[in-house]
């Protein structure tokens, strides 16, 4: 019989006060696991390469709010830019912008409204959204077909689930804001995305013509929206409506919407690897000018992972260390309090024949398989959590947390349990150490 | 020789600077396989001289000595292990630990030995004091003589050469005293193993051949006697 099957005995001999202070250490534990694998999870999904384009490109103004909003759909869009400057920006922005090229891509996107059943984010853009990798090679899996009316729609797995919805469905879409109404046009879903594990999860896809024919979104009449577009570009103004008309219409024409009145919230710009450089030149130059942002994305998340997230986590995992330290003082507290109930056991092991330094490991044994038994307990506890919260959390944000996703400060976290273990068991042990056997035997 | 003390003292100092002594024996020897009891009062020191023997305490000078080893000079470690292999101990409280069962009671007492634990032979052992049918209760589960004839089963699992026993029969009723009485006697007899056993009552004094009264063996309770 080892020193840990007779601290177990002696474990399960004090069962209620020995589960319940394994259960405060376990409880500390899977907090902080719960803690470190969202983190985790969101980290990734933010701080990594996770999303397949070089820039988003914007009015000027919050930068978190443009990534935020275009890519994880969490903010209020933006005010919208002209569509003009998009059709520059996707066929010759050295109109612009001396000596840089065309993009591999420019996506427009189109963001304001919400589905009428369930609220998911309307975007309205163009088949080339789908046509693009999503995220580093990986490319949208889509059932049925991709945009050919004006009304089509494309639509994320998650709405699809939660609104039951499928190809052939159709649905209206809720304008918001202070004059918040359902608009009358119905959209027709004629392809539903697999699952990506990102917010287009949860996003309804609109072609962008079909966005535009929307009566409501037609209400400003020419003249205001060319003195918006003149306002926007400046002086250039009538060299860039001349420039902008000789550029082909892309797939998003068809309506007789004039240009003027049709506006972009974002656009997702993609170089080819080749032009490395050019990116962050482009957002360099237009951070110069007046007219528009142009922000990379994965930088601009890894700034507010530092800034906000990372600190938020690591207030968190703080709190939930000093919880696994009370914990620890807790599993003091119980042991030593057992001590002099159990003068008299140690009295009888030391008579059997065991050595000081065996009854001095089996109390420490008893402390490590309370504190790494929590622990464990808590790891378990932890993961589970994340399993019960995942579902929410992707309801919520459209990331999906896997609860088996391990963050590496769990290899360290059973460790350092054995170090607290070894810190609090130490006195008792040593009490029990020094137990004076004749005494011991007669109380 | 089983046990020899020679020339035995302890004392303890007091909260006031003094000394009370407790232990003077000159000499005291028993013979491999002999039975003999202890009959003394209370307070007479019977208790510190069986720690003495078992090298829970040591003395202030003198000398122990069992199977000729002199515990006196051993090192606590050694005199720790020696103790587990070679001194059996049965306890007036049995001294049983409430967390084991009556089978993990008697293999503790063979972990402490260094022999590793041997489940077989203490299953032997719990057959032999009649509690094959009881292997798996905790001592809350058993009667008072059960509970003492496990405690019996333990001091053999490591077949000493000495049994202590400190009153074994005073806590248990009169039909279990002759029982344990037997058992602890056969046991000792069969085995080969000497047995100092310590006890208040005539009735069990009576049936040993050899009676030494306390004061015969330790001058403090000599003196505190006159």
């Amino acid at each position: 019989m080892n020193v840990f099957q007779i601290a177990f005995r002696s474990i399960r001999q004090r069962f209620v006060p020995s589960a319940l202070t394994g259960l405060s250490v376990a409880l500390g534990v899977m907090l902080m696991v719960a803690v470190l694998v969202t983190y985790s999870v969101v980290s990734n999904a933010f701080q990594q390469r996770s999303i397949d384009y070089d820039l988003v490109v914007g009015k000027q103004g919050g930068e978190y709010q443009l990534v935020l909003s275009t890519i994880y759909r969490l903010e209020t869009p933006p005010a919208p830019i002209p569509f003009r400057y998009y059709q520059v920006l996707k066929n010759r922005p050295s109109l612009f912008y001396e000596g840089v090229p065309a993009p591999e891509a420019a996506v427009p996107i189109v963001m304001g409204d919400t589905t009428q059943e369930g609220n998911f984010p309307i975007v309205g853009t163009t088949h080339e959204y789908f046509t693009n990798n999503y995220a580093p090679e990986r490319s949208f899996k889509l059932k049925g077909t991709g945009f050919t009316d004006s009304f089509d729609a494309i639509i994320g797995s998650q709405v699809a689930e939660q609104n039951g919805w499928d190809i052939g469905s159709t649905f209206q879409i809720l304008h918001g804001g202070v004059n918040a109404h359902i608009h009358e046009e119905k959209f027709t879903v004629v392809g539903v995305l697999q699952r990506t594990g990102t917010a287009n999860d949860r996003t309804a896809f609109v072609q962008l013509s079909g966005f535009y024919s929307i009566a409501d979104h037609n209400d400003t009449t020419l003249v205001e929206a060319k003195r918006r577009e003149q306002e926007f570009f400046g002086s250039d103004y009538d060299r860039i409506v001349a420039e902008s008309e000789k550029f082909p219409d892309t797939d998003v024409s068809g309506s007789a919407i004039p240009t003027a009145r049709k506006a972009v919230t974002a656009i997702l710009v993609k170089y080819p690897r080749k032009m490395l450089t050019v990116p962050s030149t482009l957002s360099g130059i237009m951070k110069k000018g007046h007219r528009a942002q142009a922000v990379n994305p994965n930088s601009v998340m890894r700034q507010l992972m530092n800034l906000i997230v990372g600190n938020v986590a690591m207030a968190i995992v703080v709190m939930t260390v000093l919880v696994i330290i009370v914990s620890g003082i807790g599993i003091f507290v119980s042991i030593y309090n057992s001590m002099s109930d159990r003068r008299r056991e140690i009295g009888i092991m030391r008579a059997l024949g065991a050595q000081r330094q065996t009854v001095f490991s089996i109390i420490m044994a008893e402390s490590i398989l309370l504190c790494f038994g929590g622990g464990l307990i808590g790891v378990l506890f932890g993961h589970g959590l994340v399993f019960l919260g995942a579902p929410i959390v992707e309801a919520k944000t459209g990331l999906a947390v896997d609860p088996l996703t391990f963050h590496t400060a769990e290899f360290y976290l059973l460790p350092a349990l054995l170090l607290l273990a070894s810190l609090v068991g130490f006195v008792p042990a040593l009490t029990a150490y020094r137990t004076d056997v004749s005494r011991a035997l007669v109380e | 020789m089983s046990l020899l003390l020679d020339q035995i003292r302890k004392g303890y100092p007091q909260p006031d600077g003094s000394r009370i002594e407790v232990l003077d024996v000159p000499h005291f020897e028993m013979q491999r396989g002999e039975q003999v009891v202890l009959v003394g009062s209370s307070g007479g020191g019977k208790t510190t001289l069986l720690n003495v023997i078992s090298g829970i305490t040591s003395p202030d000078s003198g000398t122990v000595k069992i199977d000729d080893y002199d515990l006196t000079t051993m090192p606590e470690v050694k005199r720790d292990r020696f103790r587990a292999q070679r001194i059996g101990f049965v306890f007036q409280t049995f001294n049983l630990l409430p967390a084991f069962t009556a089978l993990e009671n008697v293999v503790l007492g063979m972990s402490f030995a260094g022999g590793g634990s041997d489940r077989k032979r203490a299953v032997e052992l719990l057959n032999s004091v009649g509690l094959g049918h009881r292997l798996g209760n905790r001592p809350g589960q058993l009667s008072v003589g059960e509970q003492q004839r496990v405690a019996i089963a333990r001091s053999l699992a490591n077949q000493p050469s000495l049994l202590l026993a400190d009153e074994p029969t005073a806590n248990v009723d009169v039909k279990n005293q002759d029982n344990i009485l037997k058992l602890i006697r056969e046991a000792c007899n069969e085995r080969n193993v000497s047995l100092l056993m310590v006890t208040h009552a005539p009735e069990v004094a009576e049936q040993f051949d050899r009676v030494v009264r306390l004061e015969e063996v330790n001058r403090v309770a000599a003196e505190a006697v006159q």
